[in-house]
């Protein structure tokens, strides 16, 4: 066994490259296991947006839904008409909006929510 | 009642008569001065504010109370210490001597010497940390890989400068950029060389800004430099369960002596991600923490007594953090260079440099550079990959370096 408290410079240098490589093998071991994991979760993913895909087979709709005969829910105001913006984004605006004005959510009426483009403004 | 008496004792047992009565008292005095620097860094200058200050304080505190000679009121005894790892000592390993003659501070540093601070600290770290972009990105872990390039370059500098092996394993560390790593491991195997090794990685980390764009435009053209990378795939959740799991797992088995930190880190992680234990995850990264790092920057603190700081190996640990620091950047950067010319130019090589581990300064300097060259490009995801992997690297090179000289 050397003496790894008074190394020698052969040693140190011996040393310092095996310690690279460890470092480079085990995260090398570790991206292959996530690697792994990464692709299976993947085909799932793809097998379940795959089924998620083939329509349901369904009776014909009738001509009246029960959307247009039933009321609206109570607290709605109305229809909200998205322009080139995503619900998600429209959330968030409407949230922010309620924040700013210190009101709640469903006190507030949105008729239209448009993106304005760089050229617009 | 002699007055006089009184007044003299009282005199002589002052710590200002101490500066000049006792043996080296004079160091304690430019030890306050490093103290008052220390403080000026951390809350004038804002680096790594919430170490320095402890770690500026811990200082201050150690020589303001103890001088050689004098140990009755100190609040650190380097000397209990000395005796705890001296093997021909009867008190060798003996906690039950440290703590029925310890001051505040040396009950606090039991801590460290046993490894548990920095080992909690990883948890709020884990708790703290998204690994989505590394799942998302794994090749991430290479750069982080390359990364710890200073960590060895800069043990072998150490051995070249004369330390001993432990000595120079615990000065290398400092190019993982990870103070809890670099206190762990410093811990273990050179005591006596935690004050300098603790300031250097620390004062390092917080220069990150400074240190890493002129070496990152050195490596970089700017068609480089402005390469936009593409959207990764979205992580499940399960996935992000299951990570800490599989990593603790695994590199665990493959080098036992990163368990403490790994553990910890993973542990932290897995109440961040797996839904049901929110209020750990909340302790974790918050209380806890806050708590751990106040006890782990005095008493990293409190070790920086006049003895073993004011020396030329302080000056030598200094220079060799610098060096350890611009190489780990070096190397994250030639891991991006790499992975440059393999993807076809379609992976930003600025990313690399975030491999240095320093959760998030070093991502956030990718991002800085990238967008100083095209305003249209977010690196900060993709940096985060390379740079939690970072953390990984540095615990597995910790962890070898413990088990060569441990």
């Amino acid at each position: 066994m050397q003496d790894l408290v008074n190394i020698s410079i052969p040693t140190a240098a011996g040393t310092a490259l095996l310690g690279y490589l460890v470092v480079f093998f085990g995260l090398v071991l570790l991206m292959i296991v996530l690697l792994i994991m990464g692709s299976v979760f993947e085909k799932k993913r793809a097998s379940a947006e795959k089924a998620a895909a083939i329509p349901a087979p369904t009776r014909e709709a009738p001509v009246l839904t029960m959307e247009n005969t039933l009321p609206k829910a109570k607290g709605t105001a109305g229809e909200l008409k998205l322009y080139n913006t995503e619900p998600k984004d429209a959330a968030m605006i409407m949230a922010i909006v309620a924040d700013t004005l210190g009101k709640p959510l469903n006190e507030l009426r949105f008729i239209s929510i448009r993106e304005v483009t760089d050229d617009e403004v | 009642m002699d007055i006089m008496g009184v007044l003299q004792k009282l005199a002589t047992e002052s710590g200002f008569a101490a500066f000049v009565l006792t043996e080296g008292g004079w160091k304690n005095l430019v030890m306050i001065l490093i103290a008052f620097v220390l403080l000026y860094l951390g809350i004038v200058k804002k680096f790594e504010p919430l170490l320095l200050c402890g770690i500026a304080f811990g200082c201050l505190l150690s020589n303001l109370s103890y001088f050689i000679g004098m140990g009755d009121n100190a609040l650190y005894h380097p000397e209990l210490w000395s005796q705890f790892l001296d093997s021909s000592s009867p008190y060798y390993h003996s906690y039950g001597h440290i703590m029925s003659n310890a001051g505040l501070l040396d009950f606090f540093y039991i801590g460290v010497k046993a490894g548990i601070y920095p080992s909690l600290i990883f948890m709020g770290v884990g708790a703290m940390t998204d690994f989505g972009p590394l799942l998302s990105n794994p090749k991430s872990l290479l750069l982080g890989a390359a990364a710890q390039l200073g960590v060895f370059v800069a043990f072998f500098g150490a051995v070249l400068l004369g330390f001993t092996g432990p000595q120079a394993a615990s000065i290398g560390i400092i190019g993982g950029a990870d103070g809890p790593t670099a206190i762990f491991l410093t811990t273990k195997l050179a005591p006596e060389l935690l004050g300098p090794i603790a300031i250097a990685a620390y004062s390092y980390m917080a220069l990150i800004p400074m240190i890493q764009p002129p070496i990152m435009k050195l490596m970089t053209t700017e068609k480089m430099r402005k390469v936009k990378m593409v959207q990764t795939r979205e992580v499940t959740k399960t996935e992000k369960i299951i990570f800490p799991i599989v990593v603790a797992t695994f590199v665990i088995l493959l080098l036992p002596s990163t368990a403490p930190l790994i553990g910890c880190l993973m542990l932290g992680n897995l109440f961040r991600e797996c839904g049901v234990t929110d209020r750990l995850s909340d302790t974790a990264q918050n209380a806890l923490m806050n708590i751990v790092t106040i006890f782990l920057a005095t008493s990293v603190g409190a070790t920086m007594v006049a003895d073993s700081f004011l020396n030329l190996d302080t000056i030598k640990i200094v220079i060799l953090g610098l060096i350890a620091f611009g190489i780990s950047t070096a190397g994250g950067l030639l891991g991006g260079l790499v992975m440059y010319k393999t993807s076809g130019g379609q992976i930003n090589p600025l990313i690399g440099s975030a491999g240095v581990s320093a959760v998030p300064m070093a991502a956030r300097v990718s991002q800085d550079v990238g967008r100083k060259y095209n305003k249209n490009n977010y690196l900060l995801m993709h940096a985060m990959g390379p740079n939690v992997a970072g953390v990984i690297g540095s615990a597995i090179a910790a962890g070898f370096l413990l088990s060569v000289f441990g």
